[in-house]
């Protein structure tokens, strides 16, 4: 009889071991080591102990009856100290033990970020009984909180588990949305919503600084400041194979032990399977293909041939209620084509992409049931060309319906809000409908529906359209896109009024058919969030026109141009100074006085500019923002300071405009004045806010501009205080900000609702003029900021990654 | 091939770019919103606008100036556009961007 050594009792050694006893029983004289304290449990199965869903007796696959069933020597508890191989002894704590064939299995060990205080107690890793049992624990002090690191396939599981048993569960995930490997963005912010729903929160892009507490964990703190209080970390964020064994032993070892198809390693004694392998360049995680290295190389131990492949994988999330399902390969590429399936009422998205007629890759949330089908035709390579217009209905439907557009709509509650103007639900309008009002202009007599500002006419003819069937003909209206049926008027509502706070919020529930918009819809979407929900949506950079994205006008050239903020067009000797030392230290080829008021750098290098905006910074000045959809100048004449005609301070009151406004993003630039007097020096009856002061007062127009059209401003109001005119302006702004569409000057938007919309809104209503100003100030607190300073700071950036003109010419 | 680190995945931003200095002038390496990795020319052929500083969307770059729109994956241009970038062989390995550096030098005059 053969002795044979199996180091390490986990699912793979534990399948081996069954083979082997079925092909040959009683061949082999084994001996299997454990560093655990116990033997063979099914360890897919831990988030279900953890969840309490099941206990650890349920998931025991090898019991003591099976190990001596097939006499089995148990070591359990046993650490292998080291592998002997000229004398062919294992050795541990007890002495050697001989073996003619030897068996590496020793798994995986958890990745721990070497973060300050990760030793701390109460910091553990989600791999074995142990780490669930140490979770259990913590969860059953009441009001206990826990942070876990990692945001994929372990860390959710484990989060959700601790949150089902009552803890606070906060999940830092460090990309832009959870399990980036196995979904794209689309199914990773349903899997967030799902997860947010059931209490636990969520945060990406995190970046953690440090473990803090005294003897124990007390708190995570994030680099940005954030403090998270807890008396649990978790820290799921990968595995590293488990080779120091292997290396003593002076086996190759590669990033796993290097194995081959029969999972020999290079010791023809010695062989490897499970997630300390490698072969052919790739690593194992995921249960299948454990599996069959375990077929293999019992088939190898018993002389039979055989030889092990990798294969395509296929993911599931096992956390109650979250559906997912991940396969084959989901990236794009200008071979592949998309289809792509969302079903916003039910929460449902798949995608599947294709290759030469045939399935490589699926995504699915939320109805997974055809996963498997999926699965096999990417595995069996069959070539869909037949059933590719019905392909993502899955396999019982073949030959049936296609997606509904309007099913955005149909989703909506009754007393979903479609008027914000005269206050109408869906439901009114609804039983309008059923009471026989069929057109627009029948629902607008008997509802007011659309009848204000008529910014929500689309969504309304989409109500009419839901209800009546083929019976309404949909008036053709402009959408934002290709990517999208919606209008821009659509999407500001449906943004509001379902509460989307991310980009993939909105290519989910608005059901765009392209997996992350273009260059059209993406500039505007990032508006639109920004500028309804400015404290919970993270400005998207990526999403930006170069010049917003670089804060700085990029030239025909390449090159760009630097303009720093001068309030109202005041400036002194230092700053001229500053300015000029750093157009000569840069080698600028062009300075050029603006007509607002400021002066322009023009021709400056892309890798220049951090070094020029931290010059400028250290002289005081801030970013003009020349180059933004958002306030650029408040030009000013002299005022009552030096002219003989003026009537109030118009410097001071732009300067004050100007400290007010700065740094806020708008659908487009807006350009304000203010002129002493009626002689009007700083031309303020063409600008989007013009301020022209009298002696009783001030008198404030609006909708001016003077580009591609010439406008005159049309009065908004006369105010006789100038803090009435700052919260009038900041009034208008705000309303401007939260309904023009994107790229719409205030001109042409006031065009659309009309003038007295705006003055109903803005100076009427004083209350709703004051809660304008309030959101306005909200956005404030996070956009009056300079963007120079935080970029200044990162000037490698800027810079190219690479410069290989060095390199040797040969 | 020859194989040259030039730097980190995550040196590039998500659905971003970074160039890489060469003898045949700036190469634009782009990272998709699904992480893959394309090298083209930074140059676009209508007016020499930086295709780096395009917004990238599934595997296509907007050219900042005219919103020319580029395959990034065949160099071409799309819609009614025509006209076409070079593309370089790129590898990403273990979070490493790797480029061809024979592909990348001048071409000899001889």
């Amino acid at each position: 009889m053969q002795k044979l050594v199996v180091i390490g009792a986990g699912m793979a050694s534990g399948r081996l071991l069954e083979h082997l006893f079925d092909a040959a029983p009683g061949a082999f004289d084994v001996t299997l080591f454990n560093a655990e304290p116990r033997g063979n449990y099914n360890r897919l199965m831990l988030s279900p102990v953890l969840s309490g869903e099941k206990s650890y007796g349920e998931i025991i696959t090898h019991d003591d009856d099976w190990y001596a069933g097939n006499t089995v020597t148990c070591r359990f508890g046993e650490k292998i100290d080291g592998i002997d191989r000229a004398r062919k002894v294992v050795l541990s704590a007890q002495g050697e033990t001989p073996y003619d064939k030897l068996i590496i299995a020793t798994g995986s060990n958890p990745f721990i970020i070497p973060l300050p205080g990760h030793t701390l107690p109460g910091v553990i890793s989600y791999r074995d009984l142990d780490d669930t049992n140490a979770m259990i624990e913590t969860s059953a002090t009441p009001g206990a909180r826990a942070v876990v690191i990692g945001g994929g396939l372990l860390g959710l599981e484990a989060a959700a588990g601790l949150r089902m048993r009552g803890m606070e569960v906060t999940v830092l995930h460090n990309t832009g949305h959870l399990m980036e490997r196995q979904l794209d963005a689309a199914a990773g912010y349903l899997l967030r919503r799902d997860l947010e729903a059931r209490g636990i929160n969520v945060i990406t892009q995190a970046q953690t600084q440090s473990i803090e507490g005294n003897g124990h964990v007390a708190r995570v703190m994030l680099v940005d400041g954030t403090e998270l209080p807890c008396e649990l970390v978790v820290m799921a964020v990968g595995i590293r194979p488990s080779v120091q064994l292997a290396k003593d032993a002076g086996l190759d070892v590669g990033r796993a032990i290097t194995v081959d198809a029969q999972m020999q390693t290079s010791d023809p004694d010695v062989y490897a399977l499970g997630e300390c392998v490698e072969f052919a360049g790739t690593l194992f995680g995921l249960v299948a293909p454990l599996y069959d290295q375990a077929k293999v190389l019992a088939k190898t131990l018993t002389d039979q041939e055989d030889a092990f492949t990798v294969k395509e994988l296929a993911t599931k999330l096992k956390v109650t209620g979250c559906d997912l399902f991940s396969a084959g390969d989901f990236a794009e590429g200008a071979d592949r084509e998309d289809i792509v399936f969302r079903d916003p009422g039910r929460g449902v998205y798949k995608r599947l992409v294709l290759k030469d007629d045939h399935l490589i890759g699926a995504v699915m949330y939320g109805d997974t049931a055809d996963g498997s089908w999926f699965f096999g035709l990417i595995k069996d390579a069959t070539d869909v060309s037949d059933m590719r217009d019905t392909l993502i209905f899955g396999p019982a439907y073949q030959g049936g319906a296609t997606a509904d557009p309007l099913s955005a709509v149909a989703a909506l509650p009754a007393d979903a809000e479609i008027c914000g103007c005269n206050g109408i639900c869906k439901g009114q309008i609804v039983s309008a409908i059923k009471g026989g009002a069929h057109t627009l202009g029948d629902i607008r007599a008997t509802t007011k529906a659309s009848g204000s500002c008529g910014t929500c006419t689309g969504l309304v003819e989409q109500v009419l359209a839901v209800t009546l069937g083929d019976d309404f003909v949909m008036p053709t209206s402009q959408p934002v896109c290709k990517c999208t049926e919606f209008t821009h008027e659509d999407v500001r509502l449906l943004i509001k009024t379902k509460e989307l706070k991310s980009q993939p919020a909105v290519w989910q529930e608005l059901g765009w058919t392209t997996p992350n918009g273009c260059h059209v819809c993406r500039p505007a979407i990032n508006f639109y969030l920004l500028a309804d929900w400015p404290l919970e949506y993270q400005d998207d950079p990526q999403s930006r026109f170069v010049n917003e994205r670089n804060h700085a006008n990029i030239q025909k050239d390449g090159t760009y141009s630097v303009m720093p903020r001068m309030w109202g067009g005041i400036t002194t000797p230092t700053e001229l100074r500053a300015i000029a030392d750093a157009a000569d230290k840069y080698n600028v080829p062009t300075v050029k006085v603006t007509g607002g008021q400021r002066i322009d750098l023009l021709g400056v290098k892309k890798e220049d500019l951090p070094g020029m905006w931290f010059d400028l910074n250290a002289a005081g000045m801030v970013s003009g923002h020349a180059y933004s959809k958002g306030l650029r100048t408040v030009k000013t004449c002299v005022g009552t300071d030096h002219c003989r005609f003026g009537t109030q301070d118009s410097t001071g009151l732009g300067i004050k405009l100007e400290k007010l406004l700065w740094g806020s993003w708008t659908p487009h630039k807006v350009k304000l004045a203010v002129s002493g007097c009626p002689r009007n020096c700083a031309e303020a009856t063409c600008k989007d806010v013009g301020i022209i002061c009298v002696d009783s007062g001030y008198q404030v127009g609006v909708g001016g501009a003077a580009g591609m059209d010439l406008k005159e401003t049309e009065r908004l109001c006369d105010v006789p205080t100038e803090e009435e005119a700052l919260e009038v302006t900041a009034a208008f702004v705000q309303i401007y900000r939260e309904n023009a569409k994107y790229l719409d000057r205030p001109y042409k938007w006031i065009a659309k609702v009309g003038l007295d919309w705006v003055k109903e809104r803005v100076v009427d209503d004083l209350e709703n003029r004051r809660a304008l100003v309030a959101r306005f100030d909200l956005s404030q607190t996070i956009y009056r900021k300079d963007p120079w300073a935080p970029l200044a700071a990162k000037a490698d950036t800027f810079a190219p990654l690479a410069d290989l003109t060095l390199e040797a010419a040969e | 091939m020859n194989w040259i680190d030039i730097g980190a995945l995550d040196d590039i931003p998500l659905r971003g770019a970074r160039v890489v200095k060469t003898q045949l002038g700036c190469v634009a390496l782009f990272r998709t919103d699904t992480d893959r990795v394309f090298a083209v020319s930074d140059t676009c052929p209508h007016k020499g606008g930086p295709l780096s500083e395009g917004i990238v969307h599934g595997n296509k770059v907007t050219c900042p100036l005219h919103n020319w729109v580029f395959s990034l994956e065949t160099g071409q241009a799309q819609g009614a556009d025509s006209g076409s970038i070079t593309t370089y062989p790129v590898q990403v390995a273990a979070g490493r961007i790797l480029l061809d550096a024979t592909t990348l030098k001048k071409r000899s005059a001889a």
